[in-house]
């Protein structure tokens, strides 16, 4: 058994192992992926306190190396359930099952999907969530991108240096993502703003080849595009982790600034929780405050 | 084994050409998933001999990521007997990657 089991080895995760480590609990780190979590993406992180400039895999590099050298364990296995068993949790994985008398979920939030049929097939063969990761693969193609957000309006930005035509497809008249960023896209000439509109299919043969747009008076256009970028936000992933913790109706967990769920001795951390801020920074607080609840959470026990 | 690196000139004999199944990683230096990945990869090689394990820069080698319909990375893709087998984009565990290769 061990003291605590953390959920997701993002930076809110590995935050939360360093001081369940330096508190002397014996700490299980579970991970679908890889250590890191989404900053991993990102190529250069200019907000973190003390570090001007650091990418995200060097970020999350020296990170896990301070979680591991701490001692704490990690396994690559994604967890699909937590029991509540009273003064002790069995969180099971894809793979086997560990108990603990803690547990703290810090699962982070994932793409969010379109949810157009043929989707899913489609990833890596026209439609990509990171423009960043991705463009290089578009020089002087026809790409579009959908969002209506910050994200959305600095892939098509990033994407319009590259690529030949960049469709920005809007479901509104107005972007939520800032006017400067706006205006920088209005003055560029291969730039096409598709306002009141959302993206209604996907036509592929291997790969994408078309997409149909439909606009609020429901005419349908037909565009020709080698790529798709969806940038309509994230979501979290608590579904399978409902019963123990309470999710707003956004999915995300019903927990305030001291981390604890509605089951004594489970946490939640990071950017899975209902928050303002959703940033390294502020997963890295959480993770602090959910370890330091949890330790004396395991000290109140018997 | 170690990891090899393939260019345009050696892809058909390493991965098209190979008696045994051929992993082949898509990557690129600027690209964090890839690093992330690229431990798994080194483990693999090391550890099974029944496979080989290679890897192509997709900046250097954009015609065979282009050729190969590559257009998100990483992107790991499997060749058996000069055929693509199962492919998987996105960063993974070294269990998937496993999976993916196959009997
Ligand atoms: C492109 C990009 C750029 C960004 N740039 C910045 C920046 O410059 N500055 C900044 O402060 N923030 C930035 N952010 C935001 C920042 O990355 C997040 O706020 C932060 O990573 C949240 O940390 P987290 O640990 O809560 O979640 P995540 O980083 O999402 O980590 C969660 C981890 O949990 C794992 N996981 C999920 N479900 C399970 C499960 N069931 N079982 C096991 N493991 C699971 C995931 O695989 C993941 O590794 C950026 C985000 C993106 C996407």
């Amino acid at each position: 058994m061990y003291d605590i089991i953390i959920i997701g080895a993002g930076p809110a995760g590995m935050t939360a192992a360093i001081y369940a480590r330096r508190a002397s609990k014996s700490v299980l780190l579970l991970e679908a992926k890889s250590y890191g979590g989404q900053i991993i993406n990102t190529p250069d992180i200019e907000n973190y306190p003390v570090e001007a400039h650091i990418s995200g895999f060097d970020f999350a590099q020296k990170l896990y190396e301070q979680t591991k050298a701490l001692g704490a364990e990690f396994k690559f296995e994604k967890a699909v359930e937590i029991k509540d068993e009273g003064d002790t949790k069995t969180v099971v994985t894809v793979k086997d099952s560990y108990t603990a008398k803690a547990v703290i979920i810090a699962t982070g939030s994932e793409n969010r999907k379109l949810g157009v049929e043929g989707e899913d097939k489609l990833v890596g063969r026209g439609i990509s969530y990171c423009a960043t990761c991705d463009g290089a693969f578009y020089r002087n193609k026809v790409v579009a991108v959908v969002g209506g957000g910050n994200t959305a309006l600095e892939d098509a930005l990033y994407l319009a240096d590259l690529a030949q035509t960049v469709y920005l497809i809007h479901r509104r008249d107005e972007f939520r993502g800032e006017e400067a960023n706006a205006q920088r896209l209005r003055e560029r000439e291969n730039v096409k703003l598709v306002l009141n509109s959302t993206v209604t299919k996907l036509n592929a043969e291997k790969r994408l080849k078309s997409i149909e747009v439909t606009n609020k008076n429901g005419e349908v256009t037909e565009l020709e595009v080698n790529g798709l970028f969806v940038a309509v936000g994230r979501v979290p992933e608590n579904q399978n982790f409902a019963s123990v913790a309470e999710l707003d109706q956004a999915g995300y967990v019903a927990a305030s600034e001291n981390c604890r769920t509605k089951t004594p001795g489970i946490f939640a951390a990071g950017d899975n929780r209902v928050k303002e801020v959703r940033q390294l920074v502020t997963a890295a607080s959480d993770g602090a405050v959910a370890a330091t609840e949890a330790v004396k959470y395991i000290a109140s026990l018997k | 084994m170690a990891v090899i690196e393939v260019t345009k000139d050696t892809f058909e004999q390493e991965v098209l050409n190979s008696d045994k199944p051929v992993l082949v990683d898509y990557n690129a230096d600027w690209c964090g998933p890839c690093r992330m990945m690229r431990p798994v990869l080194d483990e693999l090689a090391a550890e099974r001999d029944d496979i080989k394990v290679v890897s192509i820069n997709i900046d250097d080698e954009d015609e065979l990521a282009e050729d190969n319909d590559i257009s998100s990375i990483p992107c790991l893709v499997v060749y058996k007997n000069g055929k693509e087998a199962a492919r998987n984009v996105g960063l993974v565990p070294k269990d998937v990657v496993i999976d993916l290769i196959g009997g």
